[in-house]
């Protein structure tokens, strides 16, 4: 074994990996069991049936809503977000001035930063019903609105802080796959005249549509996981009944009402669908684009 | 390289040399757009920062601020009146400097021992480690691993389930892979060097960039920590600022006891030191990242690298 300095190497990520990675998934257990906490995970009973937390989930009048409400946030996300980055990085590499393209792109950045309680925070204050938002539409006669309680205001609050917070960020693998363009192809479509919006459209565009393309697969990939942070921390009153998401549900009966086994099994229903799409994602883009994320 | 690059940018400048009307139209137009986009990320920053420095009054009227008009500071001198946003502030520290220590001791050595392709089973620790990111136990599951650990109301509770985190893994890896030349390693073995040395006085030495970017992406995360620490800490007198500032900002726990007449100024100061509570917890980062950014894209790239 010539190698064994490696392995010492590799020790303190093992312990890590087996304590908090591989420990809590045996910990997934419980979704069967009737878990006690002063019994552990072992001497727990297992319930009759097996999935009877899974039916009692699916047989709540919540179950539909929260999940649904999932989905709809996730693809409503990806809808509108998805393609900002992209259009965003063609029109930075439109802009001549090497500084100006570096201070913007430094500008784009700066929401990413911020953590989703000051993200929230600012919402909070700026679209309260006293906040600057609201003072404006009134000027403008358009009266005041509800923004951080009502629920028709929750998605698109939450779509459009994400689009303002990830942007710049998301933006930077197309940025350098742009940058990669030999600059033969710009030549060449000089010479046959093409305006600059045509060598955005017919140059640019395809010449990164692969990126575009896996980032894309990989985006739909992670449809369910849609943090809970930042929807736990927009709740309000009014909005529940669509900012309430798996997660979001998983955290209040778990921990909140101390119902461990059954929101594990909630839990450990939204990770296996969520695996379940992951690979399947990842297999489309291995064909796609002969890129693996495993 | 420094050649191809060279001559990409002649060309560049040769192609803008021959502009049409329509195609500087489209230049402005398209900064025109860029400015106005900048503007919609900075100015909701800028208006709290200013904000938090404004007489309360002017703030309630609720009309756009450009530029510090009627200065007031007093929300700052209100603010150092709520002993957890202090003690927040030096949790975070706390947990961000033990964070990142624990961290790099764990992932750095990890990283380069699974970029040596002669590791005996390399390819089952990577699985083993992949799949963790795209399956894990899930939150209950983690908060009874705390507590059977008996790291539940401790800085470990927040430290250690934030040691590895399996990407930044893969991004260091993939450095040490594409800049630590085989001949390196070759030429060091011959000369009797171990792995340790080599890890230690060769590639550690040479790895400059990627340690800055683990630490900074290890500190940003454990400096934006909310929700581990709402799961796994108890006491408020442990809780780290994303904590604190959730609960006075967004809870409402601003408390100034006031009835009647005076009831509706103090909401105007209640309002007022939400915005100075925004600015001095998000403020370090601002600072800091104009800074360190391009350290940020750099791990970017080296993760789509390997993708």
């Amino acid at each position: 074994m010539g190698c064994w300095q490696l392995y010492v190497l590799l020790v303190p990520s093992l312990i890590w990996l087996a304590l908090f990675a591989y420990y809590p998934m045996y910990g997934l257990l419980i979704a069967f069991k009737d878990f006690k906490i002063r019994k552990g995970i072992i001497a727990s009973p297992w319930v009759t049936p097996l999935f009877k937390h899974f039916s009692d989930f699916f047989s709540t009048s919540i179950a539909r809503t929260v999940i649904m409400n999932t989905i709809k946030l996730s693809v409503y996300q990806l809808l509108f977000s998805f393609w900002v980055p992209v259009v965003f990085a063609l029109m930075l590499n439109q802009v001549r001035s090497n500084k100006g393209r570096k201070v913007i792109q430094t500008i784009s950045y700066a929401p990413y930063f911020l953590s989703n309680v000051v993200l929230v925070c600012i919402i909070s204050v700026l679209f309260s019903s006293t906040g600057v938002v609201n003072h404006v539409l009134e000027s403008l006669g358009i009266g005041i609105k509800y923004f951080t309680s009502e629920a028709q205001f929750f998605r698109p609050l939450y779509i459009g802080s994400t689009i303002w917070q990830q942007t710049g960020f998301n933006a930077i693998i197309y940025i350098a796959a742009l940058t990669a363009i030999s600059p033969e192809y710009y030549e060449a479509a000089l010479i046959d005249g093409a305006s600059k919006l045509q060598r955005v459209l017919y140059i640019d565009l395809p010449m990164i549509m692969p990126t575009v393309v896996l980032m894309f697969i990989l985006s739909v990939g992670n449809i369910m996981t849609i943090g809970y942070e930042k929807a736990w921390l927009m709740q309000a009153g009014g909005n529940i009944s669509v900012s309430e998401i798996i997660s979001t549900y998983v955290y209040k009966t778990g921990l909140q009402s101390a119902q461990y086994s059954f929101a594990t099994a909630v839990g450990l229903f939204n990770s296996v669908v969520n695996f379940v799409i992951l690979v399947l994602a990842n297999l489309i883009a291995k064909r796609a684009a002969d890129i693996s994320i495993f | 390289m420094e050649n191809t690059k060279k001559k990409g940018n002649d060309g560049a400048a040769s192609v803008h040399a021959i502009q049409s009307a329509s195609d500087r139209l489209f230049d402005t137009i398209n900064l025109l757009i860029l400015i106005v986009l900048c503007l919609i990320v900075v100015y909701p920053l800028y208006y709290v920062v200013l904000a938090s420095m404004t007489d309360p009054a002017v703030v309630h009227t609720g009309k756009l601020l450009l530029y510090p008009e009627a200065p007031y500071f007093k929300g700052y001198a209100e603010a150092l009146a709520y002993p957890q946003l202090i003690s927040g502030y030096g949790n975070t520290i706390w947990y961000t400097v033990l964070n990142a220590i624990v961290a790099l001791c764990a992932t750095i050595p990890a990283a380069y021992a699974l970029s040596r392709r002669d590791l005996v089973g390399r390819r089952v620790v990577m699985f083993l480690f992949t799949f963790t990111m795209f399956f894990n136990g899930g939150i209950i599951p983690m908060f009874l691993t705390i507590k059977s650990l008996k790291i539940y109301n401790t800085a470990w509770a927040l430290v250690l389930p934030a040691a590895v985190s399996v990407y930044n893994l893969i991004v260091c890896r993939s450095f040490f892979e594409s800049s630590l030349p085989q001949e390196l390693l070759e030429a060091a073995q011959i000369d009797g060097c171990n792995d340790f040395r080599f890890f230690f006085t060769m590639a550690i030495p040479l790895s400059k960039t990627i340690i800055a970017v683990m630490l900074l992406y290890y500190a940003t995360a454990m400096w934006n920590t909310f929700f581990n620490a709402l799961m796994f800490l108890q006491d408020e007198s442990k809780m780290p600022l994303q904590v604190v500032l959730r609960n006075l900002v967004l809870s409402n726990q601003l408390s100034m006891s006031a009835s009647g007449a005076e009831f509706a100024e103090k909401q105007k100061l209640v309002d007022q030191l939400k915005y100075v509570i925004i600015t001095v917890s998000a403020v370090p980062l601002m600072i800091v990242y104009p800074f360190v950014q391009k350290y940020f894209a750099s791990g970017v790239m080296l993760g789509a690298v390997k993708g």
